[in-house]
């Protein structure tokens, strides 16, 4: 009914292994993204732009990034934001150190900083795995968080230990408006999608795959557990650290260490844990459950009181905010453990049979 | 255009929800908005909540009086719980509503950090009394920051004008050893600069001791101060963190009479658990101190609190992080009158006005004293250059029950601040590709 299949028939192999298969996915995925480019940019104020949309777009890309190591490869880490930070960090350091750099190079050097320290981070997944490497990954996290406190080099002596860039220059385009800046998160957002969509179901990714369900077996049948839990590292560190560089120069402007501090790896763990290990829709769904719900929370309760005539106090607002996003996290994990993106594909399955199911 | 609107028409369902949350609320031409940062929840709370109580009622008060040459305040709080993220989403959901923000005050370091970027787009000031960035005392540069009555590297500078006083002058203190215990953040680290120049003038040397948030794990770090024998102690604390060293002080059996504390350290929420253990202790007063016995403070009493308007509880009112949450309110509120001065009595004032009205605010003894302020604070002049005013300050010691001034006036050496200030703000500048302002800039 929803989705009618009748007469699509696949007569090519190319079109039988496309990312989505079935016309309809496909239309409505181009619907939403065009939607996001063309409709979006002219209907929403700045306050959805610079306090949703854009954090939402970088956190999913970070996401999508926990989720290619933890998901896709099994490894679990709690060094996110330290790759976060490393990337920002790095791409404010050869924006003001190199003259000319342009902004879009300098955010790049930062992913790719990022990634050459994911993998020497990741050589400690060759031997120790599951809870033991997360605990090792948590040394990232610290030895980050100390080297951008203390280390002045990092922040260009500033004083006070907080860094900031001047407005982003792309090829003439200056990313200084909040629609300007969301743009450029969701061109960069949606080009590392397809990527990680396409490596995902390459080679690669089956490799990282085989290494989750079961490594042992996957060194049997030729697969290099060197080679693909360090390119996990390296291709998941490389978009967190794009992820880390867009966080600090186009979301905050100004930042210090603390926007990566280890609640930020526990955030982006959580999202891919509640979105949906191993999907990449699971990313998008995570960060907006975890950026966006609490917010809402936070504006719909004193709305909500004031229905039933109560003054809500803001202090507790915020509590009953934490104890219902708590509830809630609770409550998916219960009623799906595989995450958001599980529900949705097994709402889509039964959509495909409805009004059939047998 | 047909595009769009047709786009617009397809998707009005989809924004239903958040045009619901953001549309703009009528408002009256004759109110003024002031957005209230503030935090209730998480581990500064203690401390966040009676300034803002105190911050609310001064608001409450000046309309109590008759608003501001009839205009009224309103206001909207936010619970940011100290966090930088969500306290940029606080600025961003009222920064609009009512009219539009007229000035802003974060009172966190971070978020005023993230804010000073938003500001000049914005047109919306960001004050910061006695906190923020200590450089944005330069406004050619900082164009829309205000760290009226005080910054950390003034409040540093009188700490140790303070201990050469106790010394007996400022030969004294070389050779003599010095220790900051402070919150590893850009608030803590503020002080450091102007720690190390005046180390480097008088010869004592400084070490620091960082700690990180929220502060309750201080073991190490007093135990290095055990081993080290500081002369000096100077923390640099914000909420739990502030009782704990105090309590630390005590374990160590480090003097408390050797330590002092910042304005943010010297408040009742730092030194009531520990009582006893705290006596001695000191810290700096900025400008105030408690001051239960200010005209002010009276009014407040008995015109909201006697009548149940009061926010917060009535025991608060006069103590030391109060009464800096109403003195914040009264400089805001005085920088809208003169503005109005200029623009037009009674009416409402923009952002842009209302840095007009900043930097040329102009509070003397005798406008201090008819506001019941008299013997609170000091007078504040502020131009466009110097958007921080004044720089007195006092210290204050715990006696066990009350805070006491143990201390006289003290100003910030500018000879010393201003060459800093301008290094400071004029790398900033160059970072940031900012075009100082000159004087003539400063004329419209």
């Amino acid at each position: 009914m929803f989705y009618r299949e009748n007469g699509q028939f696949k007569t090519s192999y190319k079109s039988d292994q496309q990312i989505f298969p079935i016309p309809q996915d496909r239309w409505l995925i181009l619907a939403i993204v065009a939607f996001a480019f063309l409709g979006i940019p002219f209907m929403v104020d700045e306050y959805l732009f610079r306090a949703i949309l854009i954090p939402f777009l970088i956190l999913s890309l970070a996401a999508l990034g926990v989720n290619i190591l933890v998901g896709y490869c099994g490894q679990i880490t709690l060094g996110a934001g330290a790759f976060m930070a490393v990337g920002a960090y790095a791409a404010y350091n050869f924006l003001i150190r190199v003259s000319g750099m342009p902004a879009l190079g300098a955010i790049l050097l930062g992913g790719f900083t990022a990634a050459a320290v994911g993998i020497v981070f990741g050589i400690p997944s060759l031997r120790v795995r599951g809870l033991y490497l997360a605990v090792a990954t948590l040394a990232a996290q610290f030895f980050w968080d100390w080297a951008f406190l203390r280390v002045k080099w990092f922040t260009n002596d500033a004083s006070s230990g907080s860094v900031s860039v001047a407005d982003i220059d792309v090829f003439g385009w200056i990313v200084n408006t909040p629609t300007d800046k969301y743009l450029f998160c969701l061109v960069i957002l949606v080009i590392f999608s397809l990527m990680a969509k396409n490596l995902v179901r390459g080679s690669i990714g089956r490799q990282w795959m085989a290494i989750r369900d079961m490594d042992v077996a996957a060194t049997v049948i030729g697969i290099r557990p060197l080679y693909a839990k360090l390119t996990a590292f390296a291709v998941s560190s490389f978009y967190l650290g794009v992820a880390g560089a867009l966080w600090g120069m186009i979301n905050l402007g100004s930042w210090e260490p603390a926007a990566f501090s280890i609640d930020r790896s526990f955030q982006l763990l959580f999202m891919v844990i509640i979105g949906g290990m191993g999907a990449i829709a699971g990313s998008f769904f995570g960060a907006a459950f975890i950026v966006i719900l609490p917010i809402f929370l936070n504006q719909i309760l004193p709305i909500i009181g004031g229905l039933f005539g109560l003054e809500v106090s803001i202090a507790l607002v915020s509590h009953v905010e934490i104890m219902i996003f708590g509830a809630l996290i609770v409550f998916f994990l219960i009623v799906e453990p595989h995450g958001i993106a599980r529900l949705w594909s097994t709402g889509r399955e039964k959509l495909r049979l409805w009004p059939f199911p047998h | 255009m047909k595009l769009r609107k047709l786009v617009v028409a397809a998707s009005v369902a989809a924004i239903g929800f958040s045009a619901a949350l953001t549309a703009p609320a009528a408002y009256a031409a004759e109110e003024q908005f002031f957005p209230v940062l503030a935090y209730r929840t998480g581990a500064y709370a203690p401390n966040g909540a009676p300034w803002a109580n105190g911050f609310v009622d001064y608001m409450k008060l000046t309309n109590a009086r008759g608003g501001v040459n009839g205009v009224k305040m309103i206001w909207e709080e936010c619970e940011t719980a100290y966090a930088t993220d969500r306290g940029v989403e606080c600025y961003e959901r009222l920064k609009g509503k009512h009219g539009g923000a007229t000035a802003v005050q974060p009172l966190s370091t971070g978020i005023t950090f993230a804010l000073t970027e938003k500001a000049p787009v914005d047109k919306i000031p960001v004050i910061t009394a006695g906190y923020g960035r200590s450089e944005s005392q330069n406004g050619a540069v900082f164009g829309w920051n205000f760290p009226l009555v005080g910054t950390y590297w003034s409040g540093a500078d009188v700490l140790v004008q303070h201990i050469a006083k106790k010394e007996g002058g400022f030969d004294k203190l070389k050779g003599k050893k010095l220790t900051l215990v402070y919150h590893d953040s850009p608030y803590g680290k503020e002080p450091i600069a102007l720690l190390q120049e005046r180390a480097k003038m008088h010869g004592f040397t400084l070490s620091l001791l960082p700690v990180a948030h929220p502060g309750v794990e201080q073991k190490a770090t007093w135990l290095q101060i055990r081993q080290n024998k500081p002369d000096y102690v100077f923390l640099w604390g914000w909420g739990v963190m502030n009782s704990t060293a105090i309590k630390e002080a005590q374990a160590t059996g480090y003097p408390r009479e050797k330590m002092y504390g910042v304005w943010w350290s010297g408040a009742e929420p730092d030194v009531k658990d520990v009582g006893d253990g705290a006596k001695g202790y000191n810290a700096l007063a900025m400008q105030h101190g408690a001051e239960p016995n200010a005209k002010v403070v009276k009014e407040v009493l008995e015109k909201l609190h006697a009548k149940g308007q009061g926010t917060g509880p009535k025991e608060e009112v006069g103590q030391v992080l109060y009464m800096r949450g109403l003195i914040s309110a009264m400089v805001q509120t005085e920088a809208v009158r003169v503005a109005q001065g200029r623009y037009g009595k009674g009416k409402r004032i923009t952002g842009e006005q209302m840095r007009w009205g900043l930097e040329n605010l102009n509070l003397d003894q005798k406008a201090l004293d008819a506001l019941g302020f008299a013997g609170v604070m000091r007078p504040v002049h502020t131009t466009c250059i110097d958007h921080m005013g004044s720089g007195f300050a006092r210290v204050h010691t715990w006696d066990g029950k009350k805070w006491n001034f143990s201390s006289d006036w003290y100003e910030a050496d500018q000879k010393v601040l201003r060459p800093m200030v301008m290094l400071a703000s004029a790398k900033y500048a160059e970072e940031k590709k900012i075009k100082p302002r000159t004087p003539e800039d400063c004329k419209n």
